[in-house]
């Protein structure tokens, strides 16, 4: 645990990409098995290890602190994990010896084998036996907080470094290998035969697409390209081989035990990429439904009857990826696209369609047909490269991704909180309302909550105006003037809307963001709640049309 | 006679009525008692000073021969009669020099202990216990999370980041009076005997510390004028933090910046300051010292002045100890 635990707190200060793969690649050299696979699995996000409830934490700690100041900590720290792992141990108390501190191989063991009464006991263990460091780790992993800018491409590419192979070669095994991945360190340190997954349907990494910038599109000819429209739903990749049927998100996660629909009509053999929603397929003439209806069905571990027959799940074909056993990603787009819709053409038609092409002559054609989609279910539209193969990863120019453009509104800002982790000094989280009608004349309704879309140097001015025009506190939020001639107004982009009777407005918005300050207008100006239902209402009408 | 009438705070700082005179006044008084050299406790301008040998020569080193009409030196343990009170210095183990004052009139003692910590460290004297009916204790890291590690552990994880990252240049933040020449002297102490450079603003204290017989090895200027960048690659340049945000730090070859700190113990602390290697080294106490220390002294009453007060007068109130913040103002309660 202690050397992870050092690599965490190495990492989390350093910015640079080259210094952090040299900390990772080291990491790798100097560790032994299993530990090291188990950090490389919690660095790529794959590290399947007990949780345990930030609520259990709190009530370790209060065991043997006062409450009052583990507040006054926690205030001042601003991390739960931190805090707990920098309290913990009240008295002076000499730090154990880093051996004799538990491995982290030795912790995912024990956290793993617990029984559903015996965590309780075991966090504790723990957390006396680790130093503050390893505690913070420890805490951080068993809450599945790791926020430490890695990526599961970084890590790979520290394991490229670490052994002089190629990143490709790793990427190919990677979904077939689970942690801790001594097969996989054996092959990269020479001592063994190149891995062999030993599942069938494994995951394959996905495609992914660019967003289209500034001038992409111009020396490129339409003709080359398809199009097809974007669905607001979940990107998925479906994967059948003889008995075994997976359902994964487009991060390699296993959702099959909450699509039980999905999965019983995966009558094929082969790996399908496409959108999950729910609704009607095309072929059966039934609407697609929002992702707000798609929420009520995803992060469940078992779905009940009334929620699969209220919220049918369905899945539109993109791509095919393999054919059978036949591995067809190295096949052009046109040629995929083909047997793709053969395939979907023999599978349940309640359950699967293919994703339509859009036809066009021109970019400016395709311009219009974005803005303004047929279906409130799109997001824009995805362009293709007809004869491009299928490849891992972001690359840029075979695929790109043309979204509509976002919602705006000027709203103004009502309530602030001040952000955790590295903001922890800022009023970073902003309430912001629009105006509406009460009984004396117009007032401010809360709408969203909005807490980036700002640069460093926003959020100083953003901060500052907190501070100097607090009206009012709540606990850690602050109220600040917010008058029809004095406040101030935020510009917010954000990617759909729909009712909700959760929030006092009857608004809920997707994703809101602030896009812009805006000194320069009155809170006067600012929207009306009135624009918000409008635009719920032109959804809810297209649909309809 | 009452505490407080005793010593009492005033806008000027501590005030003692019976003898006329302020401990680490703000402002220039006619009569100043200074527990030691930082900036905050020890200004220009005052009448008469008492303080240490050292915390004189310090005060004269920072601000000039004529930083107070009259100065008098003090030594740990004699005892003074200032106009019926009687006063003596007692070391406190922060930096060198530094001192807590006993005041004591009438069967009634008040030992302000100014900045203090129990953690060794070779470059000053050791914090001295001092029964009191009344302790004036600092909180600086008067909060449950702070627990100071062994210093030597941290300067170990600077040397290894030297293996680890030999083309880089180390530039760790201290501040010039204290921190740096402890730093340096656990460098040496743990076997770093390359040349070690520093910046200009710590050549004095430095060439002071060493006169008075702390060995901190040898010293360089960090000036590039004088050489190439490519010098400093895996070399130790300490300087003060602030110097690091300056255009002054731009001259080293990929510079990694540690801070020796306290405040390190923090993780966003360090990475809001842009610190990628923090070296928790304080010259304060951490809580479990400053809470051991109230139960040694065992103190009728406490009275928390800068820092987290809120925290500690909390755990002597659990602790069944009466206490209560002074609330002074004009002491940094960040700088460490």
């Amino acid at each position: 645990m202690k050397a992870f635990a050092d690599l965490l707190d190495r990492l989390v200060l350093t910015p640079s990409r080259n210094g952090k793969l040299k900390l990772i690649a080291d990491y790798f050299r100097q560790t032994p098995d299993p530990d090291r696979g188990y950090g490389l699995a919690a660095l790529a996000g794959t590290l399947d290890l007990r949780s345990v409830k930030p609520a259990l934490l709190r009530d370790l700690v209060l065991e043997r602190m006062d409450e009052v100041l583990f507040r006054y900590s926690y205030d001042y720290v601003g991390d739960l994990a931190e805090t707990i792992a920098l309290v913990w141990d009240q008295e002076r108390k000499p730090p154990p010896a880093d051996e004799t501190q538990p491995r982290l191989g030795a912790v995912v063991a024990r956290m793993n084998s617990l029984g559903r009464l015996e965590a309780r006991d075991a966090v504790r263990d723990l957390l006396d036996r680790l130093d503050p460091s390893a505690r913070f780790a420890f805490i951080k992993l068993a809450t599945g907080g790791l926020r430490i800018g890695v990526s599961a491409r970084l890590a790979k590419q520290a394991l490229a470094d670490f052994s002089g192979r190629d990143i490709g070669e790793i990427e190919t095994l990677w979904h077939g290998l689970a942690p801790p991945y001594e097969a996989l360190f054996s092959w990269l340190e020479g001592r063994a035969e190149r891995p062999v997954p030993a599942t069938p349907a494994i995951f394959h990494s996905v495609m992914l697409a660019n967003p289209v910038g500034e001038g992409d599109l111009d020396t490129l000819d339409p003709a080359d390209f398809a199009a097809e429209w974007k669905w607001d739903g979940i990107r998925v990749q479906l994967s059948a081989a003889g008995a075994t049927r997976r359902l994964y998100s487009r991060s390699g996660d296993d959702i099959s035990a909450a699509f039980p629909d999905v999965l019983e009509a995966m009558d094929f053999e082969g790996v399908v990429d496409g959108e999950l929603l729910v609704g009607g397929t095309a072929r059966s003439d039934s609407p697609t439904r929002t992702f707000s209806d798609l929420q009520q069905r995803l992060n469940r571990k078992t779905v009940t009857a009334r929620m699969l027959a209220d919220y049918p799940a369905f899945v539109r074909a993109y791509d095919l990826l393999f054919a059978g056993e036949t591995d067809v990603r190295p096949e052009n787009f046109a040629t995929r696209r083909a047997r793709l819709g053969e395939l979907v053409e023999r599978m349940s038609p309640r359950h699967f369609d293919l994703s339509p092409l859009v036809s066009f002559g021109s970019w400016a054609e395709l311009d219009v047909l974005r803005r303004a989609p047929p279906d409130p279910v799109i997001e824009g539209v995805m362009i293709k490269r007809l004869d491009s193969a299928y490849q891992a990863g972001r690359m840029k120019g075979p695929w790109f991704k043309w979204k509509r453009e976002p919602y705006n509104i000027d709203a103004v800002m009502m309530y602030a909180q001040r952000g955790h982790g590295r903001r922890s000094s800022y009023y970073s989280d902003f309430t912001f309302g629009v105006w509406t009608e009460g009984p004396e004349g117009d007032v401010l309704v809360p709408v969203g909550k909005a807490y980036f879309g700002f640069t460093d140097a926003e959020l100083e001015v953003l901060d500052r105006f907190v501070r100097n025009n607090t009206v009012d506190r709540f606990g850690p939020v602050r109220a600040v003037r917010a008058e029809p001639e004095y406040g101030f107004v935020l510009e917010i982009a954000f990617e759909g809307i729909a009712r909700s009777n959760r929030h006092k407005s009857g608004v809920a918005m997707r994703f809101p963001r602030i896009a812009r300050l805006r000194p320069d207008k009155r809170p006067a100006e600012a929207d009306r709640l009135e624009t918000l239902l409008a635009m719920i209402a032109a959804r809810e009408g297209g649909r309809a049309g | 006679m009452k505490p407080d009438q005793l010593l009492r705070p005033a806008p000027a700082g501590l005030y003692c009525p019976a003898g006329d005179f302020y401990i680490d006044p703000i402002r220039p008084v006619a009569r100043a008692l200074i527990t030691h050299g930082h900036a905050d406790h020890a200004r220009a301008g005052h009448d008469a000073v008492l303080a240490t040998r050292e915390t004189l020569d310090i005060m004269a080193i920072r601000y000039g021969p004529d930083h107070c009409r009259r100065p008098q030196a003090v030594r740990f343990g004699e005892r003074l009669d200032i106009g019926g009170v009687a006063v003596s210095f007692h070391p406190a183990g922060h930096v060198l020099g530094s001192a807590q004052i006993a005041v004591e009139k009438d069967g009634l003692r008040i030992v302000a202990s100014g900045d203090y910590k129990r953690g060794r460290d070779p470059t000053c004297t050791p914090y001295e216990p001092v029964a009191c009916d009344v302790f004036i204790t600092e909180a600086t890291f008067g909060l449950p999370v702070f627990h100071h590690p062994d210093p030597k552990g941290e300067a170990g994880r600077l040397i290894n980041s030297l293996r680890q990252f030999p083309e880089r240049t180390h530039l760790v933040g201290a501040y010039s009076l204290g921190k740096s020449q402890r730093v340096i002297r656990l460098l040496r102490d743990c076997g770093y005997d390359a040349p070690l450079y520093i910046h200009g603003s710590l050549a004095r204290l430095c060439a002071y510390y060493q006169e008075q017989g702390i060995d901190l090895g040898d010293l360089r200027p960090a000036t590039v004028e004088t050489s190439r960048p490519a010098d400093f690659r895996g070399a130790v340049v300490v300087g003060p933090p602030s110097a690091f945000a300056d255009r002054w730090a731009r001259r080293f070859s990929d510079p990694l910046i540690a801070f020796a700190s306290g405040w390190m113990m923090v993780r966003q602390r360090a990475r809001q300051a842009g610190v990628e290697l923090p070296l928790v080294i304080s010259d304060h106490c951490d809580w479990p010292e400053l809470t051991e220390t109230i139960r040694e002294l065992a103190p009728g009453e406490v009275w928390v002045t800068h820092g987290r007060e809120e925290a500690l007068v909390r755990w002597c109130e659990l602790a069944g100890v009466p206490a209560r913040p002074l609330h002074l103002v004009g002491y940094e309660d960040e700088g460490d």
